[in-house]
């Protein structure tokens, strides 16, 4: 049909295109709803005033994860243990209240699927490659991770993909961050991104879907892919994608959602077919030498305040732009940072690893790997390892890595958003520093006062056992 | 929603730049079931300094904020739009927004302005003492001082926000569109139509 080249965005697009209007905004189909309980009450009670019903239960997935306790949920018995927090538990009680109200299936919060909605859906292979998927959460982007156009929506548009199972939308502009070479050693995936989120801005990407090509993203693996697209909200683009290729088909397959049998096949050839055409033209391209990436950590309260570790603290006069600078002396002030003070130097008190960013089973094999026989320092007074969800809780048991985690000072918990945001008791104290694996750094975001440092698994780790940021490099 | 035309009055020279829904209203007033209240929480973490602008007595109750670029980053969270208009606010002036913030704001009725950095400084100035008009049908923004700032907006958005169209129920009148795409794709794409 289309003989111009196109993106693999521009494919997707196209293929779920219900009606295009006159001023060139589209109707589009959204093939799967990702739910959870804290976007989603006002959204279920406007359709329960307008006497309106869910058009497609079936595409629509509902888990708690934003506000769970990460400590045991369930007594000897069975028996829910109560939420201390009673607004918390109300938000869990509406979702399960609403989701078997308007028959969408719920996986509920002591069930061994259980976990962040970013990393059930593509775990439970409900995300896949070509579709369009949505959620109430900036962070959906994840799910570009396997070629899947995927992006975050507020509680409107929720309400809209729930009775309409569409959204209206306005393409957005393309752009490609290709990123050649190979990687170095102890450089991960989340250290790429943190990189490309310093290169770009925090709005960079804003109007834009970014798809991250070459050769240095070809050899991530599929949780590598997912860590990547998760965080190109924090550049401000609308979503991220990485093209489906073997490996993703491989990691789909056999996944109690995915298509079985001819379907299969059919898809694979779809899949396929959705690779950027040779010629089609980006709006943007910006080009990243994979030697140039070394472990990355931020220093400031916005994720494009990245520097390698091996770097210093910046000083608001290193930035040209007047805005920057003054945003600069704040974010100093507010990290507690002077301008020229080693990375490695900064002391820590809290290490958190997990979050829709880090939390699969390969990150918590990297962080693990880094721990083995080492004791976190005795400044690191919290020390927790929230996995993704049960499924990889269970496989890290099989492994033993929650033994080592222990053994280092870690707690081990049970599933959830946990301390990337402190919705539920896990926060970072005032005034005092976490190395952490989740994906902002903005003010107040671990708890009130509390100051971030975003890092990989393996970082985090060698930051434990050193009491400060680490170099995963320098460590014996 | 309410028909939304015209907004003038005093505006918040705040102007800050990358200010993220986690400043605009922090996670623990995400718990609320419902849309109500949350101006209370409000810019939270900025209005611990007694001198901010948001309880400025001068400034309480404005229905215009400025700000810097990409105000509205970071969170999907639709409860910032809720808070900034529990505040009081229905326009928001900036020289960029975050995708996901813009269409918060639109789908609540809180119109925002895209205008060029010098045009900010400028109504910036104008804000520390003099209230500012909107007018959404000519798309512009002026003050008692004869400055005249023409604005773009998306064409349904505004035929949306003058009306104050219900964005459910006009898409809800496609169904016999959306029922035909969903009779292509389940023929084209089975895999994508349901779920095994």
């Amino acid at each position: 049909m289309a003989s111009r080249p196109r993106t693999l965005y521009e494919k997707i697009w196209d293929a779920h295109v219900v009606e295009r209007r006159d001023d060139g905004t589209c109707l589009i189909y959204i093939d799967r709803h990702l739910v959870h309980e804290v976007t989603s009450p006002q959204a279920f009670e406007a359709l329960r005033l307008a006497g309106r019903k869910v058009r497609r239960p079936d595409l629509t997935l509902a888990v708690p994860d934003h506000n769970l306790p990460t400590t045991a949920r369930r007594d000897a018995a069975g028996r829910r243990m109560p939420i201390a927090d009673a607004q918390s538990a109300q938000q869990l009680e509406a979702l399960e209240r609403n989701a078997p109200e308007f028959g969408i299936r719920l996986i509920g919060d002591a069930d061994a699927e259980q976990g962040i909605v970013h990393v059930v859906g593509p775990e439970q292979g409900f995300s896949l490659p070509g579709a369009t998927i949505v959620c109430g959460d900036s962070h959906t982007a994840s799910h570009g991770g396997l070629g899947a156009l995927a992006f975050g929506i507020g509680t409107s548009e929720v309400e809209h993909v729930l009775a309409t199972q569409t959204l209206l939308l306005a393409q957005s502009k393309t752009m490609e961050v290709r990123v050649e070479g190979r990687l170095g050693p102890g450089v991960s995936a989340k250290d790429v991104v943190l990189h490309i989120g310093g290169v770009l801005s925090a709005s960079g990407g804003t109007g834009f879907v970014v798809e991250y090509t070459g050769s240095a993203i070809r050899a991530l693996s599929i949780e590598g892919r997912l860590t990547v697209s998760n965080m190109a909200i924090e550049h401000g683009a609308r979503a991220g994608l990485i093209a489906p290729d073997d490996k993703t088909f491989a990691y789909v397959k056999g996944r109690p959602y995915a298509p079985a049998g001819s379907d299969w096949d059919r898809a694979v050839a779809w899949w396929r077919s959705l690779a950027t055409d040779p010629g089609a033209a980006y709006d943007k391209i910006v080009l990243i030498d994979a030697a140039d990436i070394v472990p990355s950590v931020t220093w400031g309260t916005s994720p494009e305040d990245v520097v390698p570790i091996t770097g210093t603290v910046p000083a608001p006069e290193d930035f040209a732009d007047p805005s920057k600078q003054d945003a600069a002396r704040k974010s100093l002030e507010y990290m507690g940072l002077t301008a020229g003070q080693k990375l490695t130097d900064i002391e820590i008190q809290n290490v958190f690893i997990g979050s829709c960013t880090n939390s699969r089973i390969e990150d918590l094999r990297a962080a693990a790997a880094v721990l083995k026989g080492k004791v976190k320092a005795s400044n690191v007074t919290w020390a927790i390892v929230v996995p993704g969800s049960g499924l990889v809780k269970h496989q890290a048991e099989a492994e033993g890595l929650d033994r080592i985690f222990t053994a280092a000072g870690f707690e081990w918990r049970e599933p959830g958003c946990s301390a990337c945001l402190g919705m539920n008791p896990d926060k970072v104290p005032p005034g005092e520093r976490c190395a952490s694996t989740s994906n902002r750094n903005f003010v107040g975001r671990q708890g009130p006062g509390s100051r971030t440092h975003l890092v990989s698994p393996a970082t985090a780790a060698a930051s434990a056992i050193a009491g400060k940021l680490a170099d995963i490099r320098a460590l014996d | 929603m309410e028909p939304l035309r015209e907004v003038s009055g005093r505006a918040i020279p705040f102007g800050r730049k990358n200010v993220d829904t986690d400043v605009i209203i922090p996670a623990k007033w995400l718990k609320t079931i419902t849309r109500d209240g949350l101006g209370r929480g409000a810019f939270e973490s900025l209005r611990e300094d007694p001198a901010n602008l948001f309880d400025s007595p001068e400034y309480t109750g404005s229905p215009i904020l400025i700000a810097g670029d990409n105000f509205g980053c970071g969170s999907s969270r639709e409860h910032a739009a809720w808070a900034l208009l529990d505040l009081g606010i229905k326009a928001v002036i900036a020289p960029s927004f975050s995708d996901i913030f813009s269409s918060n704001a639109f789908k609540n009725g809180i119109l925002t302005v895209v205008l060029p950095q010098d045009a900010i400084d400028r109504l910036m100035t104008v804000a520390r003492t003099d209230p500012i008009a909107i007018d959404l049908e000519q798309q512009s923004v002026t003050t008692p001082f004869q400055d005249r700032f023409r604005f773009e907006i998306d064409a349904f958005r505004k035929h949306c926000l003058l009306d104050g169209l219900d964005e459910v129920g006009l898409t809800l009148s496609r169904d016999s569109a959306i029922t035909t795409y969903e009779k292509h794709a389940a023929a084209a794409m089975p895999w994508l139509a349901q779920t095994a």
